[in-house]
Protein backbone atom coordinates (compact mmCIF):
# COMPACT_ATOMS: atom_id res chain seq x y z
CA UNK A 1 0.00 0.00 0.00
CA UNK A 2 0.96 3.34 -0.40
CA UNK A 3 0.38 6.68 0.35
CA UNK A 4 0.21 10.16 -1.15
CA UNK A 5 0.39 8.86 -4.73
CA UNK A 6 -1.75 11.04 -6.02
CA UNK A 7 -0.56 14.60 -6.18
CA UNK A 8 0.65 14.17 -2.40
CA UNK A 9 4.30 13.75 -3.82
CA UNK A 10 6.13 16.77 -4.72
CA UNK A 11 6.41 17.11 -8.41
CA UNK A 12 9.22 15.39 -9.43
CA UNK A 13 8.52 15.95 -13.62
CA UNK A 14 7.21 18.95 -15.34
CA UNK A 15 6.41 18.98 -19.05
CA UNK A 16 6.12 21.89 -21.09
CA UNK A 17 6.30 21.44 -24.61
CA UNK A 18 4.98 24.22 -26.87
CA UNK A 19 5.89 22.78 -30.34
CA UNK A 20 7.95 19.89 -31.95
CA UNK A 21 7.53 19.15 -35.26
CA UNK A 22 9.29 16.92 -37.90
CA UNK A 23 10.52 17.75 -41.55
CA UNK A 24 9.32 14.69 -43.45
CA UNK A 25 11.17 13.91 -46.90
CA UNK A 26 8.94 15.90 -49.26
CA UNK A 27 10.22 18.81 -47.24
CA UNK A 28 6.56 19.87 -45.50
CA UNK A 29 6.81 20.52 -41.55
CA UNK A 30 4.35 18.15 -39.28
CA UNK A 31 3.63 19.23 -36.15
CA UNK A 32 3.61 16.19 -33.63
CA UNK A 33 3.16 17.87 -30.16
CA UNK A 34 1.57 21.23 -29.50
CA UNK A 35 0.83 23.06 -26.31
CA UNK A 36 1.68 19.79 -24.06
CA UNK A 37 1.97 20.23 -20.83
CA UNK A 38 1.28 17.78 -17.64
CA UNK A 39 3.03 17.30 -14.46
CA UNK A 40 4.30 13.93 -12.29
CA UNK A 41 4.51 13.65 -8.89
CA UNK A 42 6.92 10.97 -7.20
CA UNK A 43 5.84 7.54 -7.25
CA UNK A 44 2.88 8.24 -9.88
CA UNK A 45 2.13 6.41 -12.47
CA UNK A 46 0.59 8.65 -15.68
CA UNK A 47 -0.62 6.52 -18.19
CA UNK A 48 -1.32 7.64 -21.69
CA UNK A 49 -3.16 6.44 -24.20
CA UNK A 50 -3.80 7.43 -27.33
CA UNK A 51 -4.63 6.90 -30.90
CA UNK A 52 -1.36 4.72 -32.90
CA UNK A 53 0.64 7.90 -34.58
CA UNK A 54 -0.38 10.60 -32.64
CA UNK A 55 3.11 10.99 -31.48
CA UNK A 56 3.29 9.14 -28.21
CA UNK A 57 6.89 7.56 -29.18
CA UNK A 58 8.54 11.34 -29.82
CA UNK A 59 6.91 12.72 -26.78
CA UNK A 60 9.31 9.75 -24.58
CA UNK A 61 12.34 10.21 -26.46
CA UNK A 62 11.91 14.11 -25.72
CA UNK A 63 11.22 13.12 -21.60
CA UNK A 64 14.11 10.35 -21.82
CA UNK A 65 16.25 12.64 -23.02
CA UNK A 66 17.49 11.41 -26.54
CA UNK A 67 15.86 14.05 -28.38
CA UNK A 68 16.61 18.03 -27.49
CA UNK A 69 15.46 19.56 -30.74
CA UNK A 70 12.37 20.77 -29.25
CA UNK A 71 10.16 24.26 -28.53
CA UNK A 72 9.67 24.20 -24.40
CA UNK A 73 10.90 22.75 -21.23
CA UNK A 74 11.13 19.82 -19.69
CA UNK A 75 12.19 19.54 -16.04
CA UNK A 76 13.49 16.06 -14.16
CA UNK A 77 14.65 15.45 -10.90
CA UNK A 78 18.40 15.80 -10.94
CA UNK A 79 20.28 12.98 -11.82
CA UNK A 80 17.31 10.57 -12.07
CA UNK A 81 18.36 7.45 -13.08
CA UNK A 82 16.30 6.50 -16.15
CA UNK A 83 15.20 3.17 -17.37
CA UNK A 84 13.49 2.61 -20.27
CA UNK A 85 11.30 -0.19 -21.65
CA UNK A 86 10.74 0.30 -25.47
CA UNK A 87 8.45 -0.70 -27.93
CA UNK A 88 10.81 -3.20 -29.27
CA UNK A 89 12.95 -5.01 -26.54
CA UNK A 90 16.22 -3.93 -28.20
CA UNK A 91 18.55 -6.18 -26.30
CA UNK A 92 22.00 -7.36 -27.54
CA UNK A 93 21.70 -10.13 -29.52
CA UNK A 94 25.12 -10.90 -28.54
CA UNK A 95 25.04 -10.97 -24.85
CA UNK A 96 23.10 -13.17 -22.90
CA UNK A 97 19.59 -12.39 -21.02
CA UNK A 98 22.17 -12.38 -17.60
CA UNK A 99 24.56 -10.29 -19.01
CA UNK A 100 22.06 -7.89 -20.95
CA UNK A 101 20.79 -6.93 -17.79
CA UNK A 102 23.87 -6.60 -15.86
CA UNK A 103 25.50 -4.26 -18.70
CA UNK A 104 22.35 -1.13 -17.59
CA UNK A 105 22.87 -2.41 -13.88
CA UNK A 106 26.33 -2.91 -12.78
CA UNK A 107 25.18 -2.54 -9.46
CA UNK A 108 22.46 -5.16 -8.75
CA UNK A 109 23.49 -7.96 -6.55
CA UNK A 110 23.03 -11.76 -7.00
CA UNK A 111 19.78 -11.67 -4.75
CA UNK A 112 18.10 -8.53 -5.93
CA UNK A 113 18.80 -10.14 -9.80
CA UNK A 114 17.12 -13.38 -8.88
CA UNK A 115 14.24 -12.10 -7.19
CA UNK A 116 13.53 -9.77 -10.31
CA UNK A 117 13.78 -13.07 -12.89
CA UNK A 118 11.72 -15.26 -10.06
CA UNK A 119 9.04 -12.60 -10.77
CA UNK A 120 9.32 -12.39 -14.15
CA UNK A 121 9.91 -16.44 -14.55
CA UNK A 122 13.15 -15.56 -16.46
CA UNK A 123 15.33 -17.87 -13.93
CA UNK A 124 15.41 -20.74 -16.78
CA UNK A 125 16.60 -18.39 -19.76
CA UNK A 126 19.34 -16.46 -17.85
CA UNK A 127 22.08 -18.25 -20.12
CA UNK A 128 20.20 -18.50 -23.44
CA UNK A 129 20.86 -15.37 -26.31
CA UNK A 130 17.93 -13.07 -26.97
CA UNK A 131 17.97 -14.37 -30.36
CA UNK A 132 16.28 -17.84 -29.12
CA UNK A 133 13.90 -15.94 -26.65
CA UNK A 134 10.21 -15.30 -27.65
CA UNK A 135 8.97 -11.91 -28.30
CA UNK A 136 7.31 -12.64 -25.18
CA UNK A 137 10.05 -13.64 -23.25
CA UNK A 138 12.57 -10.81 -24.37
CA UNK A 139 9.70 -7.93 -23.34
CA UNK A 140 10.29 -9.52 -20.04
CA UNK A 141 13.64 -9.60 -20.47
CA UNK A 142 13.90 -6.03 -21.24
CA UNK A 143 11.37 -5.53 -18.40
CA UNK A 144 13.94 -6.85 -16.31
CA UNK A 145 16.65 -4.60 -17.53
CA UNK A 146 14.47 -1.82 -16.56
CA UNK A 147 13.60 -2.66 -13.20
CA UNK A 148 17.31 -3.96 -12.35
CA UNK A 149 18.25 -0.42 -12.42
CA UNK A 150 16.10 0.45 -9.91
CA UNK A 151 15.33 4.15 -11.42
CA UNK A 152 13.99 6.98 -10.62
CA UNK A 153 12.19 7.40 -13.23
CA UNK A 154 10.72 4.50 -15.40
CA UNK A 155 9.54 4.50 -19.36
CA UNK A 156 7.37 2.04 -20.73
CA UNK A 157 6.44 2.52 -24.65
CA UNK A 158 4.06 0.11 -25.31
CA UNK A 159 5.38 -2.91 -23.59
CA UNK A 160 2.49 -5.38 -23.93
CA UNK A 161 1.97 -4.68 -27.91
CA UNK A 162 1.76 -7.69 -29.97
CA UNK A 163 1.47 -10.14 -27.42
CA UNK A 164 -1.77 -12.49 -27.24
CA UNK A 165 -4.56 -11.45 -24.69
CA UNK A 166 -3.43 -14.37 -21.97
CA UNK A 167 0.56 -13.36 -22.16
CA UNK A 168 -0.54 -9.43 -22.00
CA UNK A 169 -2.83 -9.56 -19.31
CA UNK A 170 0.13 -11.98 -17.41
CA UNK A 171 3.13 -9.30 -17.91
CA UNK A 172 0.64 -6.76 -16.96
CA UNK A 173 0.21 -8.33 -13.60
CA UNK A 174 3.80 -8.96 -13.60
CA UNK A 175 4.33 -5.28 -13.90
CA UNK A 176 2.15 -4.06 -11.80
CA UNK A 177 3.64 -6.15 -9.14
CA UNK A 178 7.09 -4.92 -9.63
CA UNK A 179 5.93 -0.91 -9.90
CA UNK A 180 4.05 -1.53 -6.19
CA UNK A 181 7.04 -3.09 -4.76
CA UNK A 182 9.38 -0.04 -4.95
CA UNK A 183 7.25 3.62 -5.39
CA UNK A 184 9.04 5.04 -8.47
CA UNK A 185 7.47 7.56 -10.94
CA UNK A 186 6.74 6.04 -14.06
CA UNK A 187 5.13 7.11 -17.31
CA UNK A 188 3.63 4.50 -19.32
CA UNK A 189 2.22 4.75 -23.11
CA UNK A 190 -0.26 2.36 -24.12
CA UNK A 191 -3.05 2.47 -27.05
CA UNK A 192 -5.06 0.01 -25.12
CA UNK A 193 -7.46 1.69 -22.45
CA UNK A 194 -7.53 -1.24 -20.42
CA UNK A 195 -3.96 -1.44 -19.79
CA UNK A 196 -3.98 2.26 -18.45
CA UNK A 197 -6.95 2.03 -16.37
CA UNK A 198 -5.58 -1.36 -14.81
CA UNK A 199 -1.23 0.20 -14.58
CA UNK A 200 -1.68 4.21 -14.25
CA UNK A 201 -2.73 5.90 -11.55
CA UNK A 202 -3.49 8.80 -13.81
CA UNK A 203 -5.16 8.43 -17.16
CA UNK A 204 -3.70 10.74 -19.89
CA UNK A 205 -6.03 10.95 -22.70
CA UNK A 206 -4.17 12.48 -25.81
CA UNK A 207 -5.87 13.39 -29.33
CA UNK A 208 -4.78 12.69 -32.94
CA UNK A 209 -1.35 14.22 -34.12
CA UNK A 210 -0.13 17.19 -33.08
CA UNK A 211 -0.71 15.56 -29.89
CA UNK A 212 -2.38 17.45 -26.68
CA UNK A 213 -3.77 16.04 -23.41
CA UNK A 214 -7.42 16.13 -24.00
CA UNK A 215 -8.09 14.73 -19.96
CA UNK A 216 -6.48 13.86 -17.05
CA UNK A 217 -8.41 11.43 -14.83
CA UNK A 218 -7.21 10.52 -11.27
CA UNK A 219 -7.96 6.67 -10.76
CA UNK A 220 -7.83 6.83 -6.49
CA UNK A 221 -8.69 3.09 -5.92
CA UNK A 222 -5.13 1.55 -5.58
CA UNK A 223 -4.01 -0.70 -8.58
CA UNK A 224 -4.56 -4.35 -6.43
CA UNK A 225 -7.99 -3.28 -5.02
CA UNK A 226 -9.34 -2.38 -8.94
CA UNK A 227 -12.30 -3.89 -9.42
CA UNK A 228 -13.76 -5.34 -12.82
CA UNK A 229 -17.18 -2.80 -12.24
CA UNK A 230 -14.99 0.52 -11.28
CA UNK A 231 -12.49 -0.58 -14.34
CA UNK A 232 -15.76 -1.03 -16.79
CA UNK A 233 -16.92 2.58 -15.43
CA UNK A 234 -13.92 4.34 -16.30
CA UNK A 235 -13.27 2.90 -19.37
CA UNK A 236 -17.23 3.73 -20.19
CA UNK A 237 -16.10 7.61 -18.99
CA UNK A 238 -12.97 7.63 -21.62
CA UNK A 239 -14.85 6.22 -24.37
CA UNK A 240 -17.28 9.18 -23.95
CA UNK A 241 -15.05 11.45 -23.60
CA UNK A 242 -12.83 10.52 -26.58
CA UNK A 243 -16.26 9.97 -28.47
CA UNK A 244 -17.36 13.67 -27.55
CA UNK A 245 -14.11 14.87 -28.60
CA UNK A 246 -14.43 13.43 -31.78
CA UNK A 247 -18.07 14.98 -32.28
CA UNK A 248 -16.67 18.39 -31.29
CA UNK A 249 -13.92 18.02 -33.94
CA UNK A 250 -16.51 17.20 -36.70
CA UNK A 251 -18.99 19.43 -35.91
CA UNK A 252 -16.46 22.20 -35.86
CA UNK B 1 39.27 -36.75 -45.17
CA UNK B 2 37.92 -34.70 -47.87
CA UNK B 3 41.11 -32.20 -47.48
CA UNK B 4 43.32 -35.18 -47.57
CA UNK B 5 42.34 -36.23 -50.80
CA UNK B 6 42.47 -32.47 -52.23
CA UNK B 7 46.11 -32.52 -51.10
CA UNK B 8 46.91 -35.87 -52.70
CA UNK B 9 45.22 -34.67 -55.62
CA UNK B 10 47.51 -31.28 -56.20
CA UNK B 11 50.77 -33.78 -55.48
CA UNK B 12 49.88 -36.02 -58.26
CA UNK B 13 48.83 -33.06 -60.77
CA UNK B 14 52.79 -31.46 -59.26
CA UNK B 15 54.53 -34.89 -60.06
CA UNK B 16 52.56 -35.63 -63.22
CA UNK B 17 53.31 -32.30 -64.68
CA UNK B 18 57.29 -32.55 -63.30
CA UNK B 19 57.97 -35.76 -65.70
CA UNK B 20 55.89 -33.95 -68.60
CA UNK B 21 58.24 -30.78 -68.33
CA UNK B 22 61.09 -31.81 -67.10
CA UNK B 23 63.07 -31.40 -63.53
CA UNK B 24 64.70 -28.03 -65.15
CA UNK B 25 61.43 -26.52 -65.24
CA UNK B 26 59.74 -28.21 -62.49
CA UNK B 27 61.63 -29.82 -60.11
CA UNK B 28 59.20 -33.02 -58.57
CA UNK B 29 57.95 -33.47 -54.88
CA UNK B 30 61.29 -35.05 -53.54
CA UNK B 31 63.64 -32.48 -55.26
CA UNK B 32 61.65 -29.61 -53.54
CA UNK B 33 61.25 -31.59 -50.28
CA UNK B 34 64.86 -31.87 -50.68
CA UNK B 35 65.81 -28.21 -51.03
CA UNK B 36 63.07 -27.54 -48.02
CA UNK B 37 65.14 -30.13 -45.65
CA UNK B 38 68.18 -28.42 -46.46
CA UNK B 39 67.42 -24.89 -45.89
CA UNK B 40 65.72 -26.02 -42.55
CA UNK B 41 69.06 -27.99 -41.65
CA UNK B 42 71.17 -24.42 -42.08
CA UNK B 43 68.42 -22.49 -40.13
CA UNK B 44 67.81 -20.24 -43.17
CA UNK B 45 64.34 -20.90 -43.30
CA UNK B 46 63.12 -20.35 -40.48
CA UNK B 47 65.21 -17.52 -39.98
CA UNK B 48 63.84 -16.11 -43.27
CA UNK B 49 60.06 -17.33 -42.47
CA UNK B 50 60.66 -15.72 -39.12
CA UNK B 51 61.53 -12.39 -40.47
CA UNK B 52 58.59 -12.29 -42.82
CA UNK B 53 56.34 -13.00 -39.89
CA UNK B 54 57.40 -10.41 -37.98
CA UNK B 55 56.79 -8.08 -40.74
CA UNK B 56 53.56 -9.20 -41.91
CA UNK B 57 52.70 -9.22 -38.12
CA UNK B 58 54.02 -5.74 -37.56
CA UNK B 59 52.17 -3.84 -40.80
CA UNK B 60 49.18 -6.03 -40.35
CA UNK B 61 48.77 -4.85 -36.79
CA UNK B 62 49.39 -1.36 -37.89
CA UNK B 63 47.32 -0.89 -40.90
CA UNK B 64 44.47 -2.52 -38.46
CA UNK B 65 44.49 -0.40 -35.25
CA UNK B 66 44.83 2.64 -37.44
CA UNK B 67 42.38 1.87 -40.10
CA UNK B 68 39.79 0.88 -37.81
CA UNK B 69 40.38 4.14 -35.91
CA UNK B 70 40.11 5.79 -39.09
CA UNK B 71 37.12 4.20 -40.61
CA UNK B 72 35.26 4.46 -37.08
CA UNK B 73 35.38 8.17 -37.26
CA UNK B 74 35.01 9.06 -40.84
CA UNK B 75 31.52 6.87 -40.42
CA UNK B 76 31.00 8.69 -37.19
CA UNK B 77 31.59 12.16 -38.45
CA UNK B 78 30.60 13.27 -41.51
CA UNK B 79 33.18 16.02 -41.86
CA UNK B 80 35.86 13.55 -40.85
CA UNK B 81 34.30 11.50 -44.02
CA UNK B 82 34.03 14.44 -46.33
CA UNK B 83 37.72 15.69 -45.66
CA UNK B 84 39.34 11.79 -45.35
CA UNK B 85 37.22 10.64 -48.51
CA UNK B 86 39.72 11.90 -51.65
CA UNK B 87 42.66 10.52 -49.97
CA UNK B 88 41.39 7.14 -49.33
CA UNK B 89 40.11 6.94 -52.98
CA UNK B 90 44.00 7.95 -53.55
CA UNK B 91 45.74 5.36 -51.68
CA UNK B 92 42.81 2.50 -52.47
CA UNK B 93 43.60 3.08 -56.31
CA UNK B 94 47.31 3.37 -55.63
CA UNK B 95 49.74 0.40 -57.25
CA UNK B 96 51.58 -1.18 -54.29
CA UNK B 97 54.63 -1.35 -55.81
CA UNK B 98 54.55 2.67 -56.36
CA UNK B 99 54.24 2.88 -52.19
CA UNK B 100 57.24 0.48 -51.73
CA UNK B 101 59.23 2.29 -54.18
CA UNK B 102 58.45 5.85 -52.61
CA UNK B 103 58.66 4.47 -49.72
CA UNK B 104 62.34 3.23 -50.00
CA UNK B 105 63.41 6.31 -52.02
CA UNK B 106 62.40 8.58 -48.92
CA UNK B 107 63.09 6.26 -45.59
CA UNK B 108 65.89 4.65 -47.65
CA UNK B 109 66.18 0.96 -47.44
CA UNK B 110 65.46 0.28 -43.93
CA UNK B 111 62.98 -2.02 -42.00
CA UNK B 112 60.96 1.29 -40.85
CA UNK B 113 60.21 2.07 -44.59
CA UNK B 114 59.27 -1.99 -45.75
CA UNK B 115 56.72 -1.95 -42.38
CA UNK B 116 54.83 1.37 -43.45
CA UNK B 117 54.72 0.64 -47.15
CA UNK B 118 53.14 -2.51 -46.38
CA UNK B 119 50.76 -1.30 -43.90
CA UNK B 120 50.01 1.50 -46.59
CA UNK B 121 48.96 -0.27 -48.93
CA UNK B 122 46.63 -2.53 -46.14
CA UNK B 123 45.14 0.51 -44.62
CA UNK B 124 42.59 1.89 -47.20
CA UNK B 125 40.71 -1.27 -47.31
CA UNK B 126 40.70 -1.90 -43.82
CA UNK B 127 39.39 1.75 -43.28
CA UNK B 128 36.44 1.31 -46.11
CA UNK B 129 35.23 -2.03 -44.07
CA UNK B 130 34.72 -0.87 -41.06
CA UNK B 131 33.43 3.01 -42.20
CA UNK B 132 30.36 0.70 -43.76
CA UNK B 133 30.47 -1.23 -40.38
CA UNK B 134 29.85 1.85 -38.44
CA UNK B 135 27.57 3.20 -41.10
CA UNK B 136 25.52 0.11 -40.10
CA UNK B 137 25.66 0.74 -36.59
CA UNK B 138 21.87 0.44 -35.27
CA UNK B 139 20.60 3.66 -33.14
CA UNK B 140 17.97 2.11 -31.39
CA UNK B 141 21.02 0.43 -29.78
CA UNK B 142 22.27 3.45 -29.23
CA UNK B 143 19.61 5.18 -28.08
CA UNK B 144 19.04 2.05 -25.16
CA UNK B 145 22.62 2.71 -24.14
CA UNK B 146 22.14 6.57 -23.40
CA UNK B 147 19.38 6.07 -21.89
CA UNK B 148 20.53 3.67 -19.34
CA UNK B 149 23.14 5.73 -19.21
CA UNK B 150 25.82 3.35 -19.62
CA UNK B 151 29.41 4.57 -19.72
CA UNK B 152 31.30 5.41 -22.92
CA UNK B 153 33.63 2.93 -22.91
CA UNK B 154 31.34 -0.15 -21.75
CA UNK B 155 29.23 0.58 -24.51
CA UNK B 156 31.74 0.54 -27.29
CA UNK B 157 32.67 -2.54 -25.97
CA UNK B 158 29.10 -4.42 -25.15
CA UNK B 159 27.11 -2.41 -28.02
CA UNK B 160 29.36 -1.01 -30.92
CA UNK B 161 32.18 -3.59 -30.80
CA UNK B 162 30.04 -6.81 -31.21
CA UNK B 163 28.34 -5.03 -34.35
CA UNK B 164 31.78 -4.12 -35.77
CA UNK B 165 33.29 -7.60 -35.07
CA UNK B 166 32.14 -8.80 -38.56
CA UNK B 167 33.54 -5.92 -40.45
CA UNK B 168 36.81 -5.98 -38.81
CA UNK B 169 36.90 -9.73 -39.50
CA UNK B 170 36.39 -9.05 -42.83
CA UNK B 171 38.97 -6.33 -43.07
CA UNK B 172 41.80 -8.78 -41.45
CA UNK B 173 40.75 -11.28 -43.91
CA UNK B 174 41.00 -9.69 -47.06
CA UNK B 175 43.71 -7.49 -45.34
CA UNK B 176 45.84 -10.89 -44.66
CA UNK B 177 46.07 -11.69 -47.94
CA UNK B 178 46.88 -8.64 -49.12
CA UNK B 179 49.79 -8.46 -46.82
CA UNK B 180 51.02 -11.96 -47.82
CA UNK B 181 51.54 -10.44 -51.41
CA UNK B 182 52.63 -7.30 -50.53
CA UNK B 183 54.99 -8.40 -48.30
CA UNK B 184 57.14 -10.35 -50.11
CA UNK B 185 57.53 -7.79 -52.81
CA UNK B 186 58.77 -5.28 -50.53
CA UNK B 187 61.45 -7.31 -49.13
CA UNK B 188 62.44 -8.64 -52.68
CA UNK B 189 62.91 -4.44 -53.74
CA UNK B 190 64.67 -3.29 -50.30
CA UNK B 191 65.69 -6.23 -47.92
CA UNK B 192 68.32 -8.36 -46.96
CA UNK B 193 66.41 -11.24 -45.24
CA UNK B 194 63.02 -13.01 -45.53
CA UNK B 195 61.49 -14.82 -47.78
CA UNK B 196 60.67 -12.45 -50.52
CA UNK B 197 64.32 -11.93 -50.54
CA UNK B 198 65.54 -15.44 -50.63
CA UNK B 199 63.02 -16.02 -53.93
CA UNK B 200 64.76 -13.29 -55.46
CA UNK B 201 67.78 -15.08 -54.96
CA UNK B 202 66.12 -19.04 -55.82
CA UNK B 203 65.19 -16.21 -59.34
CA UNK B 204 68.40 -14.87 -60.32
CA UNK B 205 70.21 -18.34 -59.76
CA UNK B 206 67.01 -19.61 -61.63
CA UNK B 207 67.35 -22.23 -58.86
CA UNK B 208 63.50 -23.85 -58.88
CA UNK B 209 63.79 -26.05 -56.30
CA UNK B 210 64.72 -23.49 -53.87
CA UNK B 211 61.77 -21.21 -55.30
CA UNK B 212 59.39 -23.43 -54.64
CA UNK B 213 60.82 -25.11 -51.25
CA UNK B 214 60.50 -20.92 -49.75
CA UNK B 215 56.97 -20.62 -51.80
CA UNK B 216 55.37 -23.39 -49.75
CA UNK B 217 56.82 -23.38 -46.69
CA UNK B 218 55.48 -19.51 -47.04
CA UNK B 219 51.94 -21.52 -48.03
CA UNK B 220 52.21 -23.97 -45.08
CA UNK B 221 52.68 -20.95 -42.92
CA UNK B 222 49.82 -18.95 -44.34
CA UNK B 223 47.23 -21.70 -44.40
CA UNK B 224 48.50 -22.62 -40.55
CA UNK B 225 47.51 -19.36 -39.79
CA UNK B 226 43.97 -19.24 -40.93
CA UNK B 227 43.17 -22.77 -39.70
CA UNK B 228 44.49 -22.43 -36.15
CA UNK B 229 43.94 -18.40 -35.84
CA UNK B 230 41.58 -17.10 -37.83
CA UNK B 231 39.06 -19.10 -38.31
CA UNK B 232 38.66 -20.14 -34.37
CA UNK B 233 38.27 -16.54 -34.21
CA UNK B 234 35.25 -16.16 -36.49
CA UNK B 235 33.93 -18.94 -35.02
CA UNK B 236 33.59 -17.21 -31.56
CA UNK B 237 32.60 -14.06 -32.62
CA UNK B 238 29.37 -15.79 -34.09
CA UNK B 239 28.58 -17.86 -31.44
CA UNK B 240 25.41 -16.33 -30.16
CA UNK B 241 24.13 -16.08 -34.05
CA UNK B 242 21.49 -19.15 -34.20
CA UNK B 243 22.98 -22.00 -35.56
CA UNK B 244 21.64 -23.17 -39.37
CA UNK B 245 20.71 -26.55 -39.10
Amino acid sequence: MRFGYLGGGPVQLEVGIARKAFTNAAGERLDVLADFNFALGAGEVGAFVGPSGCGKSTMLKILAGLDHDYQGRVTRPAEARIAMVFQEPRLLPWRSVEENVRLAAPQADEAKLSALFAVLELNAHRSHFPGELSLGLARRVALARAFAVEPDFLILDEPLASLDDALAARLRDQIATLVDSRSVMTLLVTHNVDDAIRLGDRVFLLSPRPARILADLPIRTPRSARGEAEIAAIKADIARRTNGDRIERDAS
Amino acid sequence: MLRLLSFTVFLATWWIAALLAGAERLPPPPAVLAAIVTEANSGALFFNLGVTLARVALAFTLAMTLGGAIGYLMGRVRLANRFGDPWLILLLNLPALVVIVLAYIWAGLTEVAAIAAIAINKLPTAVVTVREGTRALDATLDEMATVFAIPRWRAFRHVILPQLAPYIAAAARSGLSLVWKIVLVAELLGRSNGVGFEIGVAFQLFDIALLLAYSLSFVAVVLAIEILLVQPFEIRLSRWRPRAA
